[in-house]
């Protein structure tokens, strides 16, 4: 019976934290007071649930003993300040809160508070920190574990980027129409920032990055239940999904790094696949083609094929030079010039990464000297293959990818 | 939530010389601009600054006046006018911030005072 109340109290963490945070900080107004009233609704969850049973809606039941908390701390602030400050939020809260709302009726202000939390005027570290620890509920230690930073410097970024929020005057609010599409573009680059954090984290030791994979889907799952008719948070979604199930694939038992080509597909997670490609088929029901949604295509070409050698590359190819239109980004043209050699042959992709070298974005970019190493290996230049391979290795950023490039350059010279 | 006042320095190169009919239709644009806010009440002071080649900085040590010339920091990008705005929240100043014409010239701060 304990394990039971002490799963049902995760589980509802899991699920109601944002959604009890969001609401405190519109009623309340204080981001701290609300974080702190949250903490205090679960901690007496877990020491009355086990007792009195699970409550039949755990989240209202979980807002309503917050807010009563809310109310209890600011009657006893003791400071003039305090005081005016208690009387304009308690006006606020009866407003909102009274009577206790009974199921459902509990106002969802996760919408507000992660158009808030991804604010363009909050530094891009302290975005991704906030998103995670109000909306997604992680704490402070785990956010600082997660990347790589001590957990003061984690706490103190938190703290100022709340402050700043109150400080500048960022609005806690969705933002108005003719802002909209720019703003919402700015919470899905958190998000795909957030699972680019996990997804790069291959080896055993970073399992703890790997969960950022795990939150980044999840809030993107609240955003599609958010916003269900925008098709770029399905498209992001669905590209989620679809990266995220080829994870167990990517590194072999040794830990070293896969290439797409050589995965076992068995491996490939079907469900996660299926989801996929049904959320980008509900947003390219809207005919509204955006970035994240060619993305997902692409990966939908992977994910579908039953063999590396049944690639659709010619599909890929075209939707990189969709997605170039899109973006302009020299990093998709890299990859377009993948798929072109992929259809056209090693010459056609080579004539394509070669226009690139002039590219000063990606001067220090490791796969672009990695690329046309594969390239020219392929047309059987080996002594410039290996050169390029020598010039990716002076670039690469981590450890997988470094020994996946000298196994192919020992691979080119011993051949 | 309560008003914010902003001060926005608007910031350019120093250097840039304007002809006499474009800087002309610079400080027009900047005047209706300004008359528009007034209308709308939110504009609670504007101004041009000359160059900062003109300004001297002065710092107070044990007594003294160490005084140099021109601005505190010798960069390129110098405040060449400011904007005092009161604002329901960021975000409203950044709307109105951003049809400011010299938004387009150089680079504006939205910069919360810290007293409301």
């Amino acid at each position: 019976m304990t394990a039971g109340t002490d799963s049902a109290v995760a589980e509802a963490y899991r699920r109601e934290w944002g959604r009890v945070v969001a609401t405190l900080i519109a009623t309340t107004g204080d981001w701290d007071l609300a974080e702190e009233c949250a903490q205090d609704a679960f901690a007496q969850a877990s020491a009355r649930w086990p007792r009195d049973g699970v409550p039949r809606n755990p989240g209202a039941w979980l807002t309503t003993v917050a807010r009563n908390r809310a109310l209890d701390r600011l009657r006893r602030a003791r400071t003039e300040a305090a005081k005016l400050r208690e009387l304009a939020a308690m006006s606020r809260i009866d407003q909102r809160l009274d009577p206790p709302g009974e199921a459902g009726d509990i106002p969802d202000d996760r919408l507000r508070l992660i158009f808030t939390c991804c604010h363009p005027a909050l530094p891009l570290d302290a975005r991704v920190a906030l998103t995670l620890r109000t909306l997604a509920g992680l704490t402070t230690a785990e956010i600082a574990r997660a990347f790589l930073v001590p957990e003061a410097t984690m706490g103190k970024r938190l703290v100022r980027a709340r402050h700043k929020i109150r400080n500048a005057g960022i609005p806690y609010r969705v933002p108005p129409a003719p802002l909209l599409p720019e703003r919402t573009g700015g919470v899905l680059a958190v998000l795909y920032l957030l699972f680019n954090e996990g997804y790069a984290a291959s080896t055993g030791a970073d399992l703890v990055r790997q969960g950022l994979c795990a939150e980044a889907i999840r809030l993107a799952r609240v955003l599609v239940q958010l916003m269900p008719g925008n098709p770029e948070v399905l498209g992001l979604t669905a590209l989620l999904l679809l990266q995220d199930a080829r994870r167990a694939a990517r590194v072999d038992d040794a830990g070293e790094l896969v290439t797409l080509e050589d995965q076992d597909r068995s491996r490939w997670d079907r469900r996660g696949i299926d989801d996929g490609i049904a959320l980008l088929d509900a947003a390219m029901r809207h005919g509204q083609p955006g970035p994240y949604q060619v993305q997902a295509a692409i990966a939908a070409c992977h994910a579908s094929a039953p063999t590396a050698a049944d690639t659709d590359w010619a599909q890929i190819a075209l939707l990189y030079g969709r997605l170039r239109e899109l973006t302009a980004s020299p990093v998709v043209e890299l990859n377009r010039a993948v798929a072109v050699a992929m259809v056209e042959g090693p010459a056609a992709g080579l004539e394509l990464v070669d226009a690139l070298e002039s590219a000063r974005s990606l001067r220090d970019y490791h796969l672009l000297p990695a690329t046309r190493a594969d390239l020219l290996r392929r047309l059987g230049r080996q002594q410039e293959a290996a050169a390029a391979y020598q010039e990716a290795l002076a670039l690469v950023p981590t450890d997988a990818e470094r020994r996946f490039l000298r196994r192919r350059l020992a691979e080119l010279t011993a051949g | 939530m309560a008003a914010v006042k902003y001060l926005i320095p608007i910031c350019g190169d120093d250097a840039a010389e304007l002809s006499t009919e474009d800087g002309a239709a610079i400080d027009e644009a900047a005047q209706s601009w300004d008359a528009e806010m007034t209308r709308r009440g939110v504009l609670l002071d504007a101004n041009r600054l000359r160059s900062a080649s003109d300004a001297a900085t002065l710092r107070v040590r044990d007594s003294d006046v160490l005084i140099s010339d021109g601005p505190i920091a010798e960069t390129k990008e110098q405040i060449a006018g400011y904007v005092l705005i009161d604002c329901a929240d960021m975000d409203e100043a950044i709307a109105l911030v951003s049809t400011h014409p010299l938004a387009e010239l150089g680079a504006v701060e939205v910069r919360p005072l810290s007293t409301r």
